[in-house]
């Protein structure tokens, strides 16, 4: 990316997103619902590849952060009747602070225990953390528990999620792009040698941590706001799964093949979906001809991973690897 | 007290699987210090193995029977010991030279294909698993009641630790994964074939991951696709309590996770019951990260 223009870059998606939420009435519901989970998949992704990808600390469990903000913001906001234009932005803007931030606490609280830990080990515990956040929110009576929690707000809308993925995008390619932020890559590319240089590599790993927890609690908050249910569930493993396929398929420490595959595998996902709903296909004669796609596409997803690992380790979008 | 010695006895039953899933990840890890995380879902195809083979055996031996029994535990060992060799040969070694990291997402890919595949194959419903055992409860002193599997859960896990001690402690094969272990450049050079050794890793951990899982569905009959899942991780904690790469350890975290699992859902609270085994795994890395019996590795230059 190149950065001299990155701040008009930023103020025309700004901008653009703006002019967005204008057409928004007019585009059908699922076009709409498509476009949130492409900007939240995107906020995931690039959040989720400040910790793995640039920092390469791998992590499984950012499910559990957009968990946190979603269950967060969803709380605040269903305290509110129905508000005006102004005053629901607002509580929605507070929501998005309150979910944020409340992920970056648990960012904190996880990071500081377990980021001692290198490689499959760390792997693991996000994992486990991922997984106890999703217990306790199971536990939790005030959320609903297992029944999960219905949203009052549809709030989320087009300037919101991409005036937001823009803001991430910025943030995160701006701090990997300054003085301090070489620390980060310095962790990854040698851990021992940027200790030994005098950083800090624990802190710089609860940083990317606490940063990277604070955008996907406002990922999830955008998610609570446009599907309008949440159930511990739906934050299980597999989620985490699916934005780390997007950060290894962008290349790791890639951010622009990053954007780019998180919206590729969300149309894909969706594409799939729309697939195995169609009714008629010419030729068949049963209804719903391609409803095995439903079941399919995970496995299309496992087999993608695995080939792309064994031919393409660095990622699609990712020309060549550094040499070290 | 009574009440004490029952959720010891069920705990022990669940902890005999735990270990036989822990061994195959410690022994992986010892040889190749890479997480298998498609572990578990081999666990559930020894399950599935055992549910679709039982109608077969029952054309030569009786079912449920203890001939048969152990005809249905056999042949499904066999067929995930043969399976755990082809996943290592077409996933894991083409990418032996690259970083951990790329293996470890392969083998998370592995896991998902194999979860997937099988909802696609056998169906995300639940099956009932048949009786493939005898089984009759036993009641003896002080009211205390439990069921021939669990004893027979208890005993076959304890057979295998036995056998697997054998193997690697005093035949040749054993010896060289002993050897890969400590140092596969330098085994390399005396002559040992890694390729083969790696292998027989794979296939002996397979093979007790599916007895565990033909064990777990005798003493569960409910088994389906995801069943891997939960029991996979926490036998991976478990290899972790004990110190990976170290087999007694293995074992010996597999029972103490499945013993303070039970205990902790008889007496607190049964919800938190899947949490347990990941506090237990962080509050171990903190305090002693190389486990209860392992070895402190230092990190050279």
């Amino acid at each position: 990316m190149n950065f001299r223009h990155a701040k008009t870059i930023l103020l025309g998606a700004l901008a653009l997103s703006f002019i967005g939420l204008f057409f928004g009435s007019q585009i059908s519901s699922y076009p709409l619902f498509v476009s949130y989970n492409i900007g939240i998949s995107i906020i995931m992704a690039v959040s989720l590849n400040l910790i793995n990808g640039y920092t390469g600390q791998f992590s499984l469990g950012h499910a559990g952060f957009m968990a946190v903000g979603a269950y967060t913001s969803a709380v605040i906001t269903n305290h509110f009747g129905e508000l005006n234009l102004f005053t629901a932005n607002a509580v929605f803007a507070i929501a998005l602070l309150a979910g944020g931030l409340a992920a970056a606490l648990t960012g904190l609280l996880v990071g500081i225990p377990t980021l001692r830990l290198r490689g499959d080990y760390l792997a693991i515990v996000t994992l486990g953390f991922g997984e106890i956040i999703r217990v306790i929110l199971q536990n939790m009576d005030a959320v609903g528990g297992a029944r999960g929690l219905s949203v009052n707000h549809a709030w989320t809308n087009l300037f919101w999620t991409f005036g937001l993925a823009a803001v991430t995008i910025y943030v995160i390619a701006s701090l990997v792009n300054s003085t301090y932020g070489r620390g980060f890559i310095a962790v990854r590319d040698d851990e021992i040698a940027a200790e030994a240089m005098g950083i800090n590599t624990t802190k710089y790993k609860v940083t990317a941590f606490i940063i990277g927890a604070f955008f996907a609690g406002i990922a999830g908050r955008l998610y609570a706001h446009s599907t309008l249910y949440l159930t511990p569930n739906g934050f299980g493993f597999m989620l985490s799964i699916t934005f780390v396929v997007m950060v290894i398929l962008g290349g790791m420490g890639n951010t622009v093949g990053v954007i780019i595959a998180a919206i590729l595998l969300t149309l894909l996902n969706e594409g799939l979906r729309a697939m195995a709903d169609i009714e008629h296909l010419p030729g068949f004669t049963v209804e719903r001809p391609l409803s095995w796609l439903q079941d399919a596409h995970m496995i299309i997803y496992s087999l993608l991973l695995i080939v792309l690992m064994l031919t393409r380790p660095q990622g699609l979008f990712t020309l060549r690897k550094r040499n070290n | 007290m009574t009440e004490f010695l029952q959720q010891l006895i069920n705990g022990l039953a669940l902890g005999s699987i735990l270990a036989l899933i822990a061994l195959g990840y410690t022994m992986v890890y010892g040889i190749l210090r890479f997480i298998n995380f498609a572990h578990g879902d081999v666990f559930m195809l020894g399950a599935f193995a055992g549910f679709y083979l039982a109608p077969k055996i029952t054309r030569v031996l009786p079912l449920p029977s203890v001939a048969g029994g152990i005809a249905v535990l056999a042949v499904s060992m066999a067929i995930c010991a043969a399976l755990g060799v082809v996943i290592e040969r077409f996933a894991y070694r083409p990418l032996r030279k690259q970083p951990k990291l790329t293996m470890l997402i392969t083998a998370i890919g592995v896991s998902l294909f194999l979860e997937n595949a099988g909802q696609f194959v056998f169906g995300a419903a639940p099956k009932r698993f048949p009786e493939i055992l005898p089984s009759f409860p036993i009641a003896t002193l002080g009211g205390l009641s439990f069921n021939s599997n669990q004893i027979v859960v208890i005993a076959v896990t304890g057979l295998l630790l036995i056998a697997l001690r054998f193997i690697v402690l005093k035949t040749r094969m054993g010896r060289a994964m002993r050897a890969v272990s400590f140092n596969p450049e330098a085994a390399a050079l005396m002559g040992v074939n890694t390729d083969v050794v790696i292998s027989f890793t794979f296939a002996l951990g397979s093979a007790l991951a599916a007895a565990a899982g033909v064990l777990f569905a005798i003493n569960y009959p409910s088994i389906d696709p995801l069943m891997g899942i939960l029991p996979g991780l926490k036998a991976f904690v478990a290899a972790v309590l004990g110190g990976i790469g170290n087999l007694p350890g293995a074992a010996l975290g597999g029972i103490i996770i499945g013993v303070t699992e039970t205990l902790v859902s008889g007496y607190i609270s049964s919800t938190y019951r899947d949490a347990i085994a990941f506090g237990i795994l962080i509050l171990i890395l903190l305090v002693k990260p190389s486990g209860l019996l392992g070895k402190k590795e230092i990190e050279k230059v």
